[in-house]
């Protein structure tokens, strides 16, 4: 897996409670057999109308915020199905990024695998975020994960909450099966015990 | 000796390695596999030379994708490719495959339980989120994103952080009509659809012992949809009486020593969870979703809600977003919703019993003009179990489509779907935005609410039928 750098940008301000999967990358293009190339379907019914041309009135077409490797949203982000298609297009699209006051449990555990950082912070901190990225033309915010630091070019400050195995394991780019490997002794041995 | 609940004994027994600070590697004892969520993963062992450890604990099933007409002739052409992967795959690599052929195909988590691979005390994982159903049978059983799915292929093995613990007990007893879904989808409108993220839940209470197991399936499987990581509930007498006759079970030589071993999984006492929600049967009544998360859900004598009640903000928007999609007035009574789609079917309600109880409530009826409603059974098994019973003919004579096995409208990967503003009864899982189809309107309700509506055109109270469900 690559390893996850400082990312700095101005983030894109999603204002939805409880973002499923579905949005996010909609069934009819879970049918692929690849792991790339799904960036362009990322929040297909709400970034596209029906004739095929973009919905200027969504957030991501937003000039200010097309380049964004930051995702804001509100609580519950990523709930429902479990199709790593999700992350795949988040990342592809662009996001290194998101931050939301909670996340659904198997899509957290999927955007680790993926190279993107999911930050839980404060109802406090998020609705500054939202209304700075908002209303300041030349805000920016970045994540430093090595130094455990979310900060923006303003006043705000805030220590970050990462699990440190897993902080470890984007830092360093480590593929979780030959982490693995390295006690298949113990698989072995758990296996000989098996009825 | 501390309490410890079905979820510790069953965590505590498949510990491979554990360290201070680290996530624990537990060792997973079934790995069920679909179309949707392998390819990558399968690719991946490709890329990296490696194999899949335990061809004999993983097995795999197509039925996300698959039509529920003229099944072996898919029309299109992604999908088409998306199964035949999955069998090339499947040969490649050594896994038993449940295809379109074989009578046993179905959705991966009716088939599971029905060929006797669900077990008591295993964990069980899948790349799909509903895997939690299979926690009806006292397993620790939950869904996986596909590089999960590759990393259980080569090493049988996951890296999980351990998970609290949540008791919902459901005491007293359900009053007629009111069925599983009723509970489940109440629980979720009690909590929330986040109200159970971090834990992995264990329904107890005499409401939930007085269940069959397929009506505990349906309880476990919108454990997601709570945010839980799973749902589980403690092997009984059901437990044994279902497991004891399915074909992967009864022959086994030890089948006795098994079932003692199950049974001794039940948790210790309550005082043995992190925390307990307690809600009483009596008071539940059949419930309807009006939203667009499966928290969004109310009573057949309730109204839809306005967005003017709600102080926080973020509720009120969230809420004005779901009314505005699902084309609803605030304060509409319930009953005066007209729907003109009926889906029975998918993971949550698909089994013999679902398709029974709706049987009852259509027999002799017919299903109101200009509606259509389809059955899909959850899997071949079903289908044939029901046509033995001679329900296949109650529905077509009543005006339903009666179709082969699939996940169909539940998520409409294949050709069934609504078209934009057609609004379903459906007794599936998710009325998320476009979830049944671009612009469709799902209420999620279950099987006799839906086949109730199917003859009325709108929302009607089940419990105002005089019918005999027996213990549905």
């Amino acid at each position: 897996m690559e390893k996850f750098l400082t990312v700095t940008s101005r983030p894109a301000p999603l204002d939805s409670s409880n973002v499923d999967t579905d949005q996010i990358i909609p069934k009819q293009f879970l049918k692929r057999i690849e792991r790339t190339g799904f960036g362009e379907f990322l929040f297909f019914d709400w970034r596209f109308n029906d004739d095929g041309s973009l919905n200027d009135k969504f957030i991501l077409n937003d000039e200010r915020f097309k380049d964004s490797e930051i995702l804001l949203s509100q609580e519950n982000f990523g709930c429902g199905s479990s199709r790593e298609h999700a992350p795949w297009a988040l990342r592809d699209y662009g996001f290194k990024v998101i931050i939301s006051t909670s996340f659904a449990d198997i899509l957290f555990n999927n955007c680790f695998k993926n190279c993107i950082l999911p930050i839980t912070v404060s109802e406090k901190d998020l609705n500054y975020l939202f209304k700075s990225t908002l209303e300041l033309e030349d805000y920016q915010l970045s994540v430093d994960l090595e130094n455990m630091l979310l900060k923006d070019n303003k006043n705000f400050s805030s220590e970050l909450t990462v699990d440190p195995y897993r902080r470890k394991c984007l830092l360093e780019g480590l593929d979780d099966i030959a982490l693995t490997l390295i006690h298949e002794e113990k698989v072995t041995a758990y296996e000989a015990n098996l009825p | 000796m501390r309490p410890k609940t079905l979820f510790d004994k069953i965590w505590d027994k498949h510990i491979v390695h554990e360290e201070e600070g680290k996530p624990t590697l537990l060792y997973i004892d079934l790995h069920l596999v679909h179309e949707v969520t392998s390819p990558q993963a399968f690719e991946g062992l490709r890329v990296s030379g490696r194999k899949v450890r335990r061809t004999d604990k993983t097995f795999a099933t197509m039925d996300h994708n698959v039509p529920t007409i003229d099944r072996n002739n898919i029309k299109d052409p992604i999908s088409a490719q998306q199964i035949k992967t999955l069998e090339n795959n499947c040969k490649e690599f050594g896994v038993e495959l449940f295809d379109l052929s074989s009578p046993y195909q179905g959705i991966v988590h009716v088939i599971g339980p029905e060929q006797g691979l669900t077990r008591p005390g295993s964990t069980i994982v899948c790349g799909d989120s509903h895997t939690s159903t299979h926690g009806a049978f006292g397993a620790l059983a939950f869904g996986i994103g596909t590089s999960e799915v590759e990393h259980v292929m080569s090493t049988q093995c996951l890296w999980q952080n351990k998970p609290k613990t949540f008791e919902v007990r459901v005491d007293g007893k359900r009053p007629k009509g009111v069925t599983a879904k009723d509970i489940i989808l109440s629980i979720i409108g009690e909590i929330g659809t986040a109200g159970a993220t971090g834990y992995v839940i264990e329904y107890t209470g005499e409401a939930i012992r007085a269940l069959s197991m397929e009506q505990r399936m349906t309880i476990c499987n919108m454990s997601i949809e709570a945010g839980a990581r799973a749902g589980m509930i403690s092997p009984d007498e059901t437990t044994m009486e279902y497991l004891k006759d399915k074909p992967r079970i009864k022959s086994l030589d030890n089948l006795d020593s098994l079932m003692k071993e199950w049974r001794s999984l039940a948790s210790d006492n309550e005082s043995a969870f992190d925390k307990t929600l307690v809600l009483d049967a009596a008071k539940i009544a059949p419930q309807v979703s009006w939203g667009t998360s499966p928290g969004m859900v109310t009573g057949i004598n309730d109204r839809v809600p306005n967005p003017k009640d709600f102080k926080d903000p973020i509720k009120r928007k969230s809420v004005e977003d779901a009314l505005q999609y699902m084309g609803l007035e605030p304060d509409t009574l319930i009953q005066d919703i007209k729907i003109n789609t009926v889906f029975i079917g998918s993971c949550t309600n698909g089994r013999i019993e679902d398709l029974v109880a709706a049987s009852k409530v259509i027999e002799g009826s017919k299903v109101a003009s200009n509606i259509r409603a389809i059955v899909v059974p959850g899997s071949q098994v079903v289908k044939y179990q029901a046509e033995k019973l001679g329900i296949d003919k109650i529905f077509k004579e009543s005006g339903f489509e009666w179709r082969d096995s699939g996940c169909s409208m539940c998520l409409a990967m294949n050709p069934d779907k609504l078209s934009p503003g057609e609004r379903a009864a459906s007794t599936s899982n998710r009325n998320f935005e476009g979830r049944q189809g671009k612009g469709g309107r799902t209420h999620l309700v279950s099987p006799t609410m839906a086949a109730a509506a199917a003859i009325t055109g709108r929302f009607t109270d089940i419990r105002t039928y005089d019918i005999d469900l027996g213990e549905y």
